[in-house]
């Protein structure tokens, strides 16, 4: 049930970053990054709260970094997801953080705000220049992250998504979106390196091209190292030079701007100097010169080459194997990051694309396929769960449930039995990390097991099943199988953001009256049910005669026809009923679609194999 | 027979042999990939995006299962009905367990020296007498249907595997 063939969806990708953000789609068969009114591919992640409920976000809001520190986050990327110890030093950062439970919040004067509300405001903005530009409203976007993002990272980027009302096709990791932008273009086959740096993150993920199938086989990083970082370098040494102690955030945030534009002068220069006066009148005037910075650096490259020597050893590579590398990343316009990779690799890296831009671009050319805008079916993206996930076991120690590296979607099931008699809930610790201990991995939060029918301590066999979708986001389910009980469990999740929380966000961005919402959830409902009668008798049209009976196609007809009949209808619930109705009318039919299209690639590829 | 019901070495297009065509294994999996894989049905109906993950996950489980040699004998095995039991049957013969020990034993102390390039060495030499197993394995399985046998040879790359999977550990650890 594949979509119409006639209708251009409006599809962008969208590279949300940790300093700079962009959005991209596929114009003419090219991908290009969209501008702003003033003519701007980058729009600065730094969004800025004015009186008034009034918010600033890009350069508007960059201008307010040291004139209202309090009121103006960047870098918000670096808190998606996080609580306050995961962050680490926060004495370098001009805000009022406060801790809330799963992750940590900023209070500003339009109120305490979650991270995922702050990237919304980043997101709002580039849609709302997406549908300038493309004149109509987006139907999905595409929305990379850090390879090495963690689930809880990954649901915070999703939630964000939603709060800016944006249809989130798929997550794509930031390497992998390189690739296909590299990939496409050049043509490439063989085994290549992704070395993507950027603001707050650094990845590494090695992938095998062949025939449009990008296959990740490993990836690694740390996702709490980026070019910010070579910045704060810049800065302690500003502050070492000069003996300057104590700053106010005001001056915290205008030492650290001067740091970041001395370390994109020394990309093309041999010294920086560095004027800034502060706010107790001192003047600082130093030269930096591109030795010393390189010095400077050193440990923080260092720090890039351990994720790639561990990407290596997963993917069981050495590198001789290796055909290319591509750079990925602003901060990989540093010369001494370049000639730091060189060395290791032994070859030079591939730049011939904009660093900033490549992600969008390539997450521009998925989200094009994912609408299904694209006939030709020759790209697929086959991704991996870039950390282990686990269970705590006895002693404070993680069981591996999932490996890391393995290819998504995946699902692993463990079973487990009660302790005591007539138990009916259990709680399940998942983890995800590499380290032994529970206290050194992530927790993803306790899942609460409940409705286990009472029996004898030992009796029961509960199997929880454990599903990463393609966006690597985890689900957990469970069921009760013992010979005549079968319950299905309750599972509740506990980390991040609670659904209660998304909605009083959701409705909090509304000014809008209750009529507007249902308007809006009433127009929804609609296009879902035109573009799901649409697909159906497409695939109808197609195979309906030859994998269904008479009877089977009746009942399937008689649904489609049940939901026209309410195309008119007032209320998106029923409308919504009659959707998930026809769904489930379908299962048959769409699982012998599968399934013969299956068969049928498979007796393609014997006859391939033949001529040859 | 619906292919989601099939074998995994059904599925992949493969003879259910120890011994297998790495080419076809590759191939037939990235073509099933490329018609169920959820990335097809990103806009499909909420049927359709349910099944190509329950697709897609079960493509995944056979080649995962079918790439590594331990687990596609294992599987055989179980496709025979005969259990591995690799987590209660624990006896070896002497010789290697003398050989786990002593790989235990170099292993904590080059760990203790933090000497890398030992570690590697020592995974090399695991390499080596994993694929002499699994030479092993081809005639028990293939050839002799020495069902037994090729049981123990399990026990034994598992053993191996395990081994092998903390020096990797280790190696990780040092260099952080």
């Amino acid at each position: 049930m594949s979509t119409a063939p006639h209708q251009h969806r409006l599809a962008v990708g969208i590279d949300l970053g940790t300093t700079n953000s962009l959005v991209a789609t596929i114009r003419s068969g090219q991908s290009t990054v969209l501008l702003d009114e003033q003519g701007h591919a980058l729009l600065p992640s730094v969004v800025h709260y004015l009186e008034a409920g009034k918010v600033e976000v890009g350069y508007a809001a960059q201008l307010q970094q040291s004139l209202d520190p309090h009121n103006t986050i960047v870098s918000a990327k670096r808190f998606l997801g996080r609580g306050l110890k995961d962050i680490g030093d926060t004495s370098h950062l001009p805000y009022r953080f406060v801790e809330a439970p799963g992750m940590v919040q900023v209070e500003t004067r339009a109120g305490i705000k979650s991270p995922v509300e702050i990237s919304a405001e980043i997101l709002k903005s580039l849609k709302s220049r997406a549908e300038k530009a493309l004149g109509g409203e987006l139907t999905g976007v595409v929305i990379t992250v850090p390879a090495y993002f963690d689930d809880a990272q990954r649901q915070a980027t999703k939630d964000a998504a939603r709060l800016a009302g944006l249809n989130v096709l798929r997550l794509l990791n930031e390497p992998t979106a390189a690739a296909v932008a590299y990939g496409l273009d050049n043509a490439s086959e063989g085994i290549y390196i992704i070395y993507d740096l950027g603001g707050g993150t650094f990845d590494v993920s090695i992938l095998r091209l062949s025939k449009g199938v990008f296959e990740v086989l490993s990836t690694n990083g740390d996702s709490a190292l980026g070019g910010d970082d070579f910045d704060r370098r810049i800065f302690c040494w500003i502050l070492e030079q000069s003996g300057t102690q104590l700053l106010n955030p005001a001056d915290t945030r205008l030492l650290l701007t001067k740091a970041r534009e001395a370390k994109e002068w020394l990309t093309e220069h041999a010294s920086a100097s560095i004027t800034a006066l502060l706010s107790d009148g001192a003047l600082i005037n130093l030269s930096l010169s591109q030795q010393t910075f390189q010095d400077l650096s050193k440990q923080l490259i260092q720090r890039t080459l351990t994720p790639v020597r561990k990407a290596l050893r997963d993917a069981q590579l050495d590198i001789s194997e290796i055909k290319g590398i591509v750079m990925v990343g602003g901060a990989t316009r540093m010369p001494q990051i370049r000639q730091a990779v060189s060395q290791f690799f032994g070859q030079e890296p591939l730049t011939n694309l904009d660093p900033d831009k490549v992600v969008a671009l390539g997450a521009a050319i998925q989200a094009n396929v994912l609408a299904g805008n694209r006939s030709d079916d020759d790209l697929l993206l086959l991704d991996v769960i870039p950390l282990s996930l686990g269970l705590e076991t006895m002693g404070g120690l993680v069981e591996k449930v999932i490996p890391r590296n393995a290819t998504l979607p995946l699902a692993r099931a463990q079973d487990f039995t009660t302790f005591k008699d007539g138990q009916t809930a259990m709680s399940i610790h998942v983890l995800q990390g590499e380290r032994e201990l529970v206290t050194d991995c992530r927790s993803l939060g306790q899942f609460e097991l409940r409705g286990i029918p009472p029996m004898a301590a030992g009796a029961a066999r509960i199997r929880v099943t454990f599903q990463v979708d393609a966006d690597g986001l985890l689900s957990v389910s469970a069921r009760e199988q013992t010979s005549d009980v079968e319950a299905n469990i309750v599972v509740k999740p506990s980390y991040g953001l609670s659904e209660d929380a998304i909605i009083g966000m959701l409705q909090s961005s509304f000014s809008s009256a209750a009529a507007d919402k249902e308007a809006r959830a009433l127009a929804e409902a609609r296009v879902d049910a035109a573009r799901l009668l649409e697909a159906i008798d497409a695939a109808l049209v197609k195979d309906g005669d030859t994998l269904l009976s008479t009877e089977e196609k009746q009942a399937i007809v008689s649904e489609m026809s049940k939901l026209r009949a309410l195309a008119s209808a007032e209320d998106s619930t029923v409308i919504h009923k009659a959707v998930e109705s026809l769904n489930h009318a379908t299962e048959i039919f769409a699982a012998r679609r599968m399934d013969a299209s299956v068969s049928q690639a498979l007796a393609g590829q014997t006859l391939n194999t033949l001529e040859i | 027979m619906s292919n989601f019901l099939k074998n995994h070495f059904e599925l992949l297009g493969l003879a259910p042999r120890f011994a297998i065509d790495q080419t076809v294994l590759d191939q037939s999996y990235r073509t099933i990939q490329a018609e169920v894989h959820p990335d097809r049905f990103a806009a499909g109906s909420s049927t359709e995006r349910m099944q190509s993950m329950q697709w897609a996950t079960q493509a995944n489980e056979a080649y995962r299962t079918l790439k590594n040699p331990t687990a596609r004998a294992r599987y055989l095995l179980q496709l025979q009905g005969v259990d591995t039991e690799e987590e209660n049957n624990t006896a070896m013969p002497t010789e290697f367990l003398m050989l786990q020990m002593e790989w235990r034993e170099q292993m904590a102390d080059a760990s203790h020296d933090q000497d890398i390039s030992t570690l590697d060495a020592l995974l090399q030499e695991m390499r080596g007498k994993a694929a002499e197993l699994q030479a092993g394995l081809q005639i028990a399985l293939d050839q002799e249907q020495a069902w037994q046998t090729a049981a123990e040879i399990v026990r034994k790359l598992s053993f191996i595997d395990k081994i092998r999977h903390d020096v990797e550990h280790e190696i990780t650890r040092l260099e952080d």
